[in-house]
């Protein structure tokens, strides 16, 4: 299925972006990450990036540093993370991507990893600290268990570069459209420049769709960048919203009303 | 044998390798190419070798510990005295390495991760060297443990950034310097501090330090005729040790010691032994033993040395460890305490924290030799910096 669930998205006739959409497992708490990735499907959200908390996110700026702690704090590891997985798939088929760092996956064993992954209903994988260089190991069990390897290109990526993550990425391209790391900026700081960038990466990236991610925080952002590309990712600002909500009582439905805004406009 | 790791994809055995995000991939490679040409350049050896002799002090000396030796009453005992460099430890050799390699890639703004806080120095004195503007990222509660070197780095006009984020130690100040390489990849050059990180770190950070191998080898065989028995280093990183390893890994007859710190004792949970407790992983962007939860997660290292209190280690002595050429042992605290005192009361020699796990193994090593052996241990800095922590042991 997996390969083909992320795919299904991307249909040719499509004219809006799709809208991926990144929570930390186990943020706010591990027992409402299953009600709150089926509240984003609900609210628009065409693919969810489920990230594996780690405990030296490098990658990741300050938002996804503090959800990721939290998570961990509250017991948040692999097997329960699976479980997540496997209830959200009692009644929903949105493409699920885990993404996250590999120490705890070396650690959980690479098979097993990618077979439990495989059993709960997971799609595919973005995992920012292992770039095409040291993928042979996990490649092999992607293949093997039919699942989606999303690579990344960023602006300092060369062409030819650009080419190679083509061909060797699975269901999209995750485009980050600055350099640093995740986070929620203003519009400005993300539309510097990008425009030269994303050309490149529409030349060049040719086999599969791109979503743009990295800095997005509104609908016009999201609009703008996600231009001549197939859709965009959210994450911070996502996490950003729930952390100024939760736990009131309305937390969810200012979350949904957020991630509505997001994907419509207000 | 013949040793010539790593590969060219920075393998040491199955350790090592570029685990980092894609961005920091050109500037990896950028890195890798300008290493290439200047390893071969007799006119970057000369800068280098000018550089070591005039403004570090080398060559340090490698001082016979006479009242040592006759302590134990086994084999001979000599300390390779890098404690004499310029600034105080061995640090040195590699930022005067990785500065004039960033002012030939035209880099104009350093940054570096610091523990204790004398990499920060070491950085930030070949910045003030070469006029070069330098961010030295340090856990926010090091910079309270630390505070002399913040003010000497300070001083030496490099800002200090503490970390706030995670232990706001050494670990989560190299997440930090990562984070500022990502933003700032263009017009940044990382100088890391040890032998770790992606390739092609750990191999060039060894190159700059194998010099203490060299010289100790050049001075042994002057003083003995021959080559040591026996070398002790500290590892928590690791670069002294691999400094002074890298020479002697195709003598077989020469028996290496890596200490490393176990804390309150390697089964206490507060430790940062990795050899005696992690299992393999990747942190900081290479494949090297780690020390870590059950769940994979990064565990909290512990050492009262601030400079070994991290939970990974060098690829190349995981490969070292792996291949049985290092021996890796444990040495506690306490015994480490210990270690200053003998070292200070018997040679006037205060060392660093770090050194002094290296002197504590003696106490080990020294029963099971004979008085025709030789043993050189790398005396990798001084204790002044650690004044503070040691009189609450005095």
């Amino acid at each position: 299925m997996s390969v083909e669930r992320i795919s299904s998205v991307f249909t040719k006739d499509r004219v809006d972006p799709v809208m991926a959409l990144f929570i930390t497992a186990g943020y706010p708490e591990p027992s409402v990450t299953p009600d709150l990735l089926l509240a984003l499907e609900e609210s628009g959200a065409d693919i969810i990036e489920l990230g594996m908390p780690f405990s030296d996110p490098l990658a990741d700026g300050p938002t996804i540093q503090y959800s990721s702690e939290v998570a961990i704090e509250a017991g948040t590891d692999l097997d329960k993370i699976f479980g997540m997985v496997k209830e959200v798939r009692q009644s929903s088929q949105i493409p699920i991507v885990l993404m996250g760092y590999i120490n705890p996956i070396l650690h959980y064993g690479i098979d097993e990893f990618f077979k439990a992954a495989s059993e709960s209903g997971v799609d595919g994988f973005i995992l920012p600290d292992v770039p095409v260089e040291e993928s042979t190991l996990i490649e092999e069990f992607c293949r093997k268990y039919e699942m989606a390897l999303i690579y990344l290109v960023a602006p300092n990526t060369s062409d030819a570069r650009m080419r190679l993550i083509d061909s060797k990425s699975q269901g999209f391209v995750y485009c980050v459209s600055v350099t640093g790391v995740t986070g929620a900026r203003d519009g400005d700081q993300v539309a510097t420049s990008v425009q030269r960038f994303i050309d490149r990466v529409k030349q060049n990236v040719v086999h599969n769709p791109v979503l743009v991610g990295f800095g997005i925080k509104s609908h016009e952002d999201a609009k703008r960048i996600s231009a001549g590309l197939n859709g965009f990712v959210v994450g911070s600002a996502l996490i950003d919203t729930i952390r100024k909500n939760y736990p009131n009582s309305d937390w969810l439905d200012q979350t949904k009303a957020f991630v509505r805004d997001i994907k419509f406009g207000k | 044998m013949q040793y010539t790791s790593p590969t060219k994809t920075g393998y040491f055995g199955k350790f090592g390798g570029k685990f980092v995000p894609e961005i920091l991939i050109p500037a990896l490679e950028e890195l890798e190419a300008a290493y290439d040409l200047i390893r071969d350049d007799p006119s970057f050896e000369k800068e280098y070798l000018y550089m070591l002799q005039e403004y570090v002090g080398r060559p340090t000396p490698l001082t016979f510990a006479e009242r040592l030796t006759e302590h134990y009453g086994k084999a001979k005992i000599y300390l390779k005295r890098e404690d004499l460099c310029h600034t105080g430890a061995h640090k040195i050799n590699n930022t005067v390495g990785q500065v004039l390699l960033a002012r030939r890639m035209g880099k104009k703004r350093i940054i570096a991760e610091t523990g204790a806080g004398q990499h920060g120095v070491a950085t930030a004195t070949v910045c003030a060297r070469f006029g070069m503007e330098c961010v030295v990222y340090m856990g926010a509660e090091d910079t309270e443990r630390q505070k002399l070197n913040v003010d000497r780095m300070r001083l030496l006009g490099a800002e200090v950034r503490p970390v706030t984020s995670g232990s706001q130690t050494l670990k989560d100040a190299t997440n930090e310097a990562i984070r500022d390489w990502v933003t700032n990849v263009e017009d940044t050059f990382y100088i890391i501090g040890s032998v770790v990180g992606p390739h092609p770190y750990p191999m060039m950070v060894r190159d700059f330090h194998r010099i203490i191998g060299d010289e100790t080898k050049r001075q042994l065989l002057e003083k003995e005729g021959r080559l040591p028995d026996h070398i002790i280093a500290c590892v928590g990183g690791g670069s002294n040790a691999m400094g002074i390893f890298y020479p002697f890994i195709e003598d077989e007859s020469v028996k290496l010691y890596g200490v490393e710190a176990a804390g309150y004792g390697v089964e206490s949970g507060k430790t940062a032994a990795t050899f005696a407790k992690g299992t393999p992983g990747v942190l900081h962007g290479s494949l090297s033993y780690l020390l870590q939860t059950h769940q994979g997660q990064i565990a909290l290292a512990h050492s009262v040395s601030a400079g070994l209190d991290y939970p990974g280690v060098g690829p190349e002595h995981a490969h070292l460890f792996d291949i049985k050429r290092v021996k890796y042992v444990p040495i506690t605290d306490e015994e480490a305490m210990d270690g200053v005192r003998l070292t200070s009361s018997m040679e006037g020699i205060i060392p660093a924290l770090e050194t002094a796990h290296a002197m504590a193994y003696l106490e080990v090593l020294m029963p099971t030799t004979s008085s025709d052996e030789l043993v050189v241990i790398n005396c990798s800095g001084r204790g002044d910096k650690d004044m503070g922590t040691i009189s609450q042991f005095i």
